[in-house]
């Protein structure tokens, strides 16, 4: 329950829309002529508008990143160990902005809200937006919210995208900037699992080519091993070894028809259903290609440090040692072309064995670094 | 720190607004006295994440990396100084990190307890055992300084090296001893050094 945890929690929060008739170019070059972003606020902005953070999230998060919608959730939003009052994000001092994405399935416009041209679910119409566009989405959102200046802009893996085109794209918006588990663009490995995920939705008969809406369906199965695939891909496999190891769930190999027999298995068909249950699969497709395109050094012709050079934040790079999806070396090849084009920037790798979820979870030296660092991001 | 007599040398060598990279920074003490009184603009290194909190507490610029791993990422003459205070006795390869830190920095800092002091000279020929002291309390077999060395060894590194030494300072309760023999009298020493 909320009481029980909510010392040092924001409590309870309630998510906002805002409403943008102003067309939005889309690198793609189509247009959205209109579209809704919903975003939560957590702490107070000051007299002098210089306190704003801005959180940006990554392929399955949304807006809502600290604190609960009601007293009976179960779960706070996604980064609650990460900001509240007195957290490492200090909302007793910071007036902190978490902006959805717009393609997203949680309220902002996106492939299964309504189109107003069609009337009907946009499904396999909308168009295909990047990191560029939501970056422009989340300018405009800290407009219409009357701020002109971020104190700083945070994201970890596609949210760490984010900000690092914030630093690139507007740098005088910026004065700091914290980039974490992110990459300066993918490896082909890496987009090779965001296509074979793809691909699984692309197979289950109920895709219908991303119109299944208009038949009332859902390409549930695709989603399910899609989500399998990324699941395994963020975690280590010590990680793995140490919470299931080759652990039976009836103690016998004798098969029972499609039921599964080890432990990570069960988990694993566990995690793929529930994210199916609630995530959209256009989203899905949208949101891994937004990924695959990010490539930040083709600003500047293939050259990370001069395609850095614009910046003029301050940066924090962390990664995570067992982190194989965006490892450690991805950190620091932005560090070392930071330091190459002479930005001030602290580069961390945290010890731990969480995989790539390891920016999302508790730990004390991640907590204690940023928690330090933040110190600088003064209001 | 307070048994160490190299601080107020290098805080008095190191320039006005001087781009300084200090190898194995730890809590970050001497880098934020650098910012603090002579302007630098400072990058710290250093593997110890407990470290790296401290110093990132301190507001300074932190990079989590090992020194002895070529130290790649840092192009040639980045800096105004490159700093190695009291940490080259750790290294497992001090003489490449000595050759690769003059070539990154115009010049190089570097001090380092001196182990021809007389009271470790005494310490093993009386006790016939690894010399411990206050400011080197460790045991041979459980140490991290695994690389000690004399004033007169570490000028004939660089001279072998062909390091260019520019100015030397010592330290040591009798001042005068310390500087006419350094290798008996000094209890650190440090050196402006580069690359002739």
């Amino acid at each position: 329950m909320a009481n029980a945890h909510s010392q040092a929690s924001v409590g309870i929060v309630e998510p906002k829309s805002a409403f943008f008739d102003e067309p939005l170019f889309l690198r793609s070059g189509e247009v959205l002529e209109e579209y809704t972003l919903v975003y939560e606020t957590y702490g107070e902005l000051n007299a002098e508008g210089s306190n704003a953070v801005l959180i940006c999230h990554a392929l399955s998060g949304n807006h809502h990143a600290a604190g609960y919608h009601r007293e009976s959730d179960a779960k706070p939003g996604w980064w609650d160990t990460m900001i509240g009052p007195g957290k490492p994000i200090d909302t007793n001092r910071l007036f902190v902005v978490s902006s959805n994405n717009i393609g997203g399935c949680d309220g902002s416009t996106g492939p299964s809200s309504i189109s107003q041209s069609t009337g009907k679910p946009w499904g396999s119409l909308f168009p295909q937006v990047t990191v560029e566009d939501w970056v422009e989405t989340q300018k405009r959102l800290a407009e219409y919210l009357g701020i002109s200046h971020w104190a700083a802009v945070i994201g970890g893996s596609l949210g760490g995208m984010q900000a690092l085109e914030w630093s690139v794209r507007y740098p005088s918006w910026l004065n700091h900037c914290v980039v974490l588990a992110a990459a300066p663009g993918l490896t082909a490995q890496n987009i090779a699992f965001n296509e074979i995920a793809r691909q699984a939705i692309f197979s289950d008969p109920q895709w219908m080519q991303g119109d299944y809406a208009l038949s009332e369906t859902v390409p549930e199965k695709g989603m399910a091993l899609a989500r399998m695939v990324g699941h395994l891909t963020y975690m280590s496999a010590d990680k793995m070894s140490d919470r299931f190891g080759r652990e039976l769930r009836q103690g016998s190999f004798e098969p029972d028809d499609d039921e599964p027999i080890f432990q990570v298995e069960s988990y694993l068909r566990y995690q793929g259903s529930q994210f199916a249950g609630r995530f959209d699969a256009n989203t899905y497709v949208i949101m891994t290609r937004a990924l695959d395109r990010f490539d930040l050094a083709a600003h500047a012709n293939g050259n990370l440090t001069e395609a850095l050079a614009k910046a003029t934040a301050e940066f924090l790079i962390v990664s995570f040692s067992s982190d194989w999806r965006f490892a450690p070396s991805r950190s620091q090849e932005i560090a070392n072309a930071l330091l190459a084009s002479g930005k001030k920037v602290t580069y961390a790798d945290i010890e731990s064995d969480a995989g790539h979820d390891g920016f999302l979870l508790e730990d004390d030296d991640y907590m204690a670094l940023v928690s330090a660092w933040m110190k600088r991001v003064v209001s | 720190m307070m048994l160490r007599g190299d601080i107020d040398t290098i805080l008095d060598w190191v320039m006005q607004g001087n781009r300084v990279l200090d190898l194995g920074c730890g809590d970050g003490e001497l880098l934020a006295a650098l910012t603090k009184q002579k302007a630098v603009s400072g990058l710290g290194l250093d593997i110890d994440a407990e470290n790296l909190i401290a110093a990132v507490d301190k507001g300074l610029c932190v990079v989590q990396q090992n020194m002895e791993d070529g130290l790649s990422n840092f192009s040639a003459k980045s800096f105004d100084v490159v700093i190695i205070a009291f940490s080259l006795q750790v290294l497992t390869r001090p003489h490449s990190v000595l050759e690769r830190v003059v070539d990154i920095g115009n010049e190089a800092i570097v001090s380092f307890p001196n182990f021809g002091h007389w009271r470790s000279r005494l310490s093993l020929l009386l006790s016939g055992r690894m010399p411990k002291t206050k400011a080197l309390p460790y045991s041979w077999f459980d140490t991290p300084n695994i690389h000690f060395c004399t004033v007169a060894d570490f000028e004939r590194l660089c001279d072998q090296l062909q390091i260019e030494i520019i100015e030397r300072k010592t330290s040591g309760s009798g001042y005068i001893l310390a500087k006419l023999w350094p290798n008996l009298f000094a209890k650190s020493a440090s050196y402006r050094i580069k690359r002739p």
